[in-house]
């Protein structure tokens, strides 16, 4: 069964890969969309038999994959209730975009591609999950990274996703190449890549020195510093963030299925997979809490003013993801995977919600011109409402459980780490600020008066869509006059609401997101925890952590949801009962907004510190170094002065053939007597 | 027959198959025709028959197999054949590519055929034996042979700068061969043979074994390319036919790094640990060094051919990390670079064959007209950006394990790769494939052909089975390469007890 799981999205990758132009698209569609329902049943029977059940540890071998000396890399699936959660996670959702997209794409003509893409994605995630070692894993991570690069430049012809796609290939490369050396060093410390050999060794691991790159360290911190990295570019954190964003060229449905609910969360299910690694490595968790503290606080920030809805979304992403390490580094990672369980069902609905918006406004994305949508899109209004609720932890609501769980255990874990003072003070003004943003899209888009009927310049084509993204990002001047086009065109393109094929999967997530947390909480970070996870998370012998956050004072319980009232009540007051508030505070405080609006300007400043300098060197080494140096030393240096040795010795040559005939000869005679001779000694 | 192996029948066939083709006369197209035919079904007939030879060899056998031997100049310098688990991955390689350079010549060499396709059967010839010889001066001989038909390749049937580019060539690996055939008689006066098993035994001193690595390295290094006397390979690239470009890019340079495991490290043990540092420095350099350059290409050839000598930077490291991981990984990556690259030029060749440029600029929005080249060129793109399930993610991978136990900064340095393998590559596909088809002269661009079909899935197909199960071809270096590391270990180990002895 679980290699069918596995395997039934590649299989789907295949058929309609190769043969999707003869399929055409709708079977295309419906073959891929029908194995992936498949593989999401299955994947809930399995975590209720693992996870619920007794049903024990598995990890089928499927092959050998690469034997190198004392190096064994083995294909396998290991099946543990931690695999399990993903399992569901992954599947569901892939199964539900898949699905979504059928109507959201229907415009598309390249759905067989499109749908391919998905399975393939779906594929190499479910590789990764399931993965017995480190270098599977590996797999799985750069395959989720290619399909997702396909995935983001889907429109291939428009620029801006290829330059996203290709930012986001190369910036999780910068991560991978800290993870690769993790893999290196673990194998270097234990001889093995294997998770049953790796988490043997682990114990004897710590505290123990290690020299490497010409200091002298502890080893389970820099090993699991070096992992970390291959997470923070993943999961987007704080320096490796800037791709995630960008990511937001791709069609909205992918953005819900790799940008939100499944991709992004790698790096927190690998920290949480490799638990018995970090457990030794107390260094390397208090840096896991610092980075996801500044990325959820930093996230929102710039969540606050962005305009377009999906990069709002985004940043919300890139800042829930910031609570998942915190909670993995207080050593809470039951905390962390229930958080990236919840977060999976109300992103990907807040997702697959503004995609619907988004379908209804024919493909604008610009909040600005949008507005008073709730009538015209009702279903959609309530389901976005729901996810927005999820996301900002209202009282039984999925988030509600999950987020604000991280919230108290940062605090109890204040006592003894100065970090997770840090992180609890970040999450918890990161919870206001998620609040305030939430709503305010949610007003922005479906309250108040349209502004302008801006899609009336643009046709019905997926691929206009990136003009406006680009509007919305650098043209603020042009948003003051935007307000003043009147309602003109409403007649001609209203509002329309999605088809069912697209509203079906909303409903589902709707219900995850409002009783995810309520059902699953027991199991995962309740009473239930040690028969849910059987040991698939290790906490070391002081980790308190789930203890220790039942007896916060009531500022770390009822903090988090003052926030969220505080944010709900401000976004209230500026957007609909004082309109007009936000542009007189962006325009009195005009620095601090360009710096929000510019994403604290980290592209301009890793253009100027890396892209430039790389192309500047490229071009030094090129026509300096191979150019002047080696080839005007080296062979052209030594040609000119042949030329002038043979202007020369051309005086002596003949131009008879003879001669030259007569010379070679004489060559060949010495070249067969020197071997005579040698062959004789 | 005749008393020789079938070695000897790998070396020769095609030789015979060049004969015929002299044999024919007239210039006219059923003539050329009738040459292309001829050297296909040579090179196929030999691919043929190396399977049989791969069938006879035993993987678990470290040492010499299907020996040959006869006596030639005296019975110093002999005729002697013989394949081990390093070599017989490259033979194979080497009679696998053959066909494919012969289809992929069919439509653009339209001159001269028949002294095109009697050049790459000498080559075939002259490659194999490097391969399989098992006497010094024979290796030499096919070592340098090599260089004329190539250099008459890249000079006759060559582009604009051909000229150039060939003497570029010839000079330069010409230069490293001499250095090589001074050591190659040196160390004939000191073992009284060039009978490579018997040297494989014999222990040169260790100021000797200082100089004739030098020398041996002068040659190798040129060859492979490594920093920094790679300017020839760019160039020559550029300028060579597409096929010319497949050989060169897919075996020729893997006789350099052939030439460091099969003399180098084993038979200047001492010299090649204490060379070592050295060549790290280099390998590094090449990786970050040539990915830059690569970066800031508008020739594709030029890109690739950059690509390559970064490629090659983790074939030397590997090899000089001295393990099984490293060494290993440095033959699988030396056999997935000959297939990957070779692919890569040959989607250059196939737009080349239809725009007559290698600028980038002039292409661009190609993923509309041509979907399956486009799949094509990412799957070895990808396989180039050693993504995991490709064959290049194998080799790097075992490479830069190996490395990392040998020199945690050089693994370091050399990781950077990653990144910047990417960065090219993508760049690459993005500006030549992704984008608006809006250059008039590519509206009408036609999909691969049937030809180009039949050229192309083998590769991919390869690319993908030994990313995913490189078994074979790591199983058959595997008992090699730990006899090659075991004896490594205990020649350096005799002479640091005798360092200690000294002391």
């Amino acid at each position: 069964m679980y290699t069918a799981i596995v395997f039934l999205p590649l299989l789907g990758f295949l058929i309609v890969g190769l043969f999707g132009r003869q399929l055409g698209p709708r079977p295309s569609e419906l073959v891929t969309t029908g194995l992936l329902f498949v593989a999401a049943a299955l994947s809930w029977v399995t975590l209720i038999s693992v996870g619920y059940g007794n049903a024990p540890l598995t990890v089928p071998v499927l092959g050998n994959w690469m034997t190198s000396g004392s190096l064994r890399v083995d294909w396998a699936l290991r099946v543990d209730t931690l695999t399990a959660v993903m399992l569901v996670v992954v599947n569901s959702v892939s199964a539900l975009v898949h699905l979504y997209s059928i109507g959201y794409m229907h415009e598309d003509p390249a759905r067989p591609r499109f749908f391919a893409y998905l399975s393939l994605f779906t594929f190499a995630m479910l590789m990764l999950v399931t993965s017995d070692n480190l270098v599977q894993m590996f797999f799985g991570w750069e395959g989720v990274g290619l399909a997702s690069y396909l995935l983001i430049g889907f429109w291939y012809e428009k620029p801006s996703a290829n330059a996203a796609a290709m930012k986001a290939f190369v910036v999780n490369r910068v991560g991978d190449f800290g993870f690769a050396l993790g893999i290196f060093l673990v194998f270097a410390l234990t001889g093995s890549v294997a998770f049953d050999q790796i988490f043997a060794t682990a114990p004897g691991l710590a505290n123990k020195p290690i020299h490497v790159f010409g200091l002298n360290v502890d080893a389970m911190t820099i090993t699991c510093l070096l992992l970390f990295m291959g997470a923070m570019g993943k999961s987007a954190q704080f320096l490796l963030h800037t791709w995630l964003p960008d990511a937001m060229e791709g069609p909205t449905p992918v953005s819900a299925l790799i940008h939100a609910a499944t991709m992004v969360t790698a790096g927190v299910f690998m920290v949480a997979r490799l638990s018995p690694l970090f457990e030794q490595a107390p260094v390397a968790l208090t840096f896991v809490t610092i980075v996801g503290a500044t990325t959820a606080f930093f996230a929102a920030t710039v969540g606050l003013v962005q305009n377009d809805i999906k990069r709002v979304i985004a940043y919300s992403t890139c800042s829930q993801l910031g609570y998942m390490f915190v909670a993995l580094g207080v050593g809470g990672y039951s905390l962390a995977i229930f958080h990236l369980f919840t977060h999976a069902f109300f992103k990907a609905l807040l997702f697959l919600g503004a995609g619907s918006v988004i379908h209804a406004m024919h493909h604008e994305q610009d909040m600005r011109r949008m507005g008073g949508l709730r009538k015209d899109i009702p279903f959609t209004f309530w389901m976005m409402t729901i996810g927005t609720l999820a996301l900002t932890g209202f009282p039984l609501t999925a988030g509600y459980f999950s987020k604000d769980a991280i919230i108290e255990a940062s605090y109890a874990a204040s006592a003894h780490s100065s970090a997770a003072i840090y992180g609890f003070l970040m999450t918890l003004i990161a919870a206001g600020l998620t609040s305030f943003y939430s709503w305010r899209l949610v007003f922005m888009t479906f309250f108040g008066h349209r502004a302008a009927a801006g899609h009336a310049d643009h046709g019905h084509d997926a691929h206009a869509a990136p003009v406006h993204v680009d509007h919305a990002r650098t043209d603020k001047h042009k948003h003051a006059s935007a307000h003043d086009h009147g309602h003109d065109h409403h007649g001609a393109h209203a509002p329309h609401e999605s088809p069912a094929v697209m509203l079906i999967p909303l409903g589902v997530l709707a219900v995850g997101a409002l009783l995810a947390g309520l059902v699953f909480s027991g199991a995962f970070i309740g009473h239930g925890y040690d028969a849910f996870w059987k040991g698939s998370l290790f906490t070391g012998a002081n980790n308190h952590i789930l203890h220790d956050m039942h007896d916060v004072p009531a500022i770390a319980v009822y903090g988090a949801t003052v926030m969220m009232a505080l944010g709900f009540l401000g976004a209230l007051y500026v957007y609909v009962l004082a309109p007009g508030t936000a542009q007189r505070i962006a325009s009195r405080h005009n620095l601090v907004y360009k710096f929000l609006l510019n994403k604290w300007y980290f592209d301009e400043l890793y253009d100027f510190l890396f892209v430039r300098p790389a192309f500047w060197l490229g071009r030094v080494f090129w026509k300096g170094g191979d150019g002047k140096i080696i080839d005007g030393m080296g062979p052209d240096g030594i040609a000119a002065r042949v030329v002038d040795v043979t202007n020369r010795v051309v005086r002596l040559q003949t131009g008879y053939v003879y001669h030259y005939a007569f010379a070679m000869l004489i060559g060949v005679a010495a070249f067969i007597t020197w071997y005579l001779v040698g062959g004789v000694r | 027959m005749f008393g020789f192996g079938i070695l000897s029948g790998l070396i020769f066939l095609p030789l015979v198959g060049a004969a015929f083709i002299l044999a024919l006369r007239g210039d006219d197209e059923p003539t050329r025709n009738n040459a292309r035919w001829a050297a296909l079904v040579t090179t196929v007939i030999v691919f043929i028959l190396s399977l049989v030879a791969w069938s006879r060899f035993e993987p678990g056998n470290p040492g010499f197999q299907l020996v040959e031997q006869k006596d030639w100049l005296g019975s110093a310098v002999l005729y002697k054949l013989g394949v081990d688990g390093i070599s017989m991955p490259f033979v194979l390689l080497t009679t696998f590519l053959m066909p494919f350079c012969i289809l992929a010549s069919w439509q653009s060499i339209a001159t001269r055929v028949r002294e095109y396709m009697i050049c790459f059967l000498v080559l075939e010839t002259l490659m194999i034996g490097v391969f399989c010889a098992l006497d010094l001066v024979l290796f030499y001989l096919f070592f340098e042979g090599g260089l004329i038909p190539m250099f008459l390749i890249i000079g006759i049937w060559g582009g604009k700068r051909r000229i150039y580019a060939s003497f570029k060539f010839f000079l330069y690996t010409l230069l490293g061969s001499l250095l090589m055939l001074l050591a190659i008689m040196a160390m004939y006066g000191v073992a009284g043979t060039t009978d490579i098993t018997v040297l494989l035994q014999t222990k040169f001193g260790a100021s000797m074994q200082k100089w004739l690595w030098l020398a041996f390295f002068a040659s190798f290094a040129v060859k492979m390319p490594m920093w920094p006397v790679h300017t020839w390979l760019p160039d020559a690239h550029v300028e060579a036919p597409t096929a010319g470009s497949v050989i060169l890019a897919g075996i020729l340079l893997k006789m350099g790094g052939y030439g460091f495991l099969r003399f180098s490290i084993p038979m200047f043990p001492d010299a090649s640990q204490y060379f070592a540092p050295l060549v790290f420095t280099l390998s590094i350099i090449a990786i970050v060094y040539t990915s830059l350059v690569a970066l800031v290409q508008d020739d594709m050839k030029k890109l690739i051919a950059y690509s390559s000598v970064a490629h090659m930077g983790f074939v030397t490291m590997g090899i000089f990390a001295m393990n099984q991981q490293g060494v290993q990984g440095a033959v699988f990556q030396m056999v997935s670079h000959g297939l990957v690259s070779g692919a890569l030029f040959l989607c250059v060749g196939v737009v080349y064959d239809r725009m007559h440029t290698r600028e980038i600029a002039a292409y661009g929005g190609l993923a509309r007209r041509m979907p399956l080249f486009a799949v094509a060129l990412m799957v070895f793109t990808m396989a180039n950006v050693g993504l995991p399930g490709t064959s290049g993610f194998v080799g790097e991978f075992l490479t830069l394990i190996g490395a990392f136990n040998a020199n945690s900064w050089v693994a370091l340095f050399a990781t950077t790769g990653v990144i910047l393998s990417a960065a090219y590559a993508l760049y690459l596909y993005r500006r030549v494939i992704f984008g608006v088809l809006d250059k008039p002269n590519l509206m009408n661009i036609k999909d691969l052909s049937a030809r180009e079909i039949v050229l192309l899935a083998p590769l991919l197909v390869l690319t993908i089975y030994y990313g995913v199960q490189p078994g074979p071809i790591l199983d058959a270096c595997a008992a090699s390469v730990t006899l090659l590391v075991k004896n490594l270990d205990a020649a350096l180990a005799i002479t640091k007890t005798a360092a200690v002895a000294l002391h």
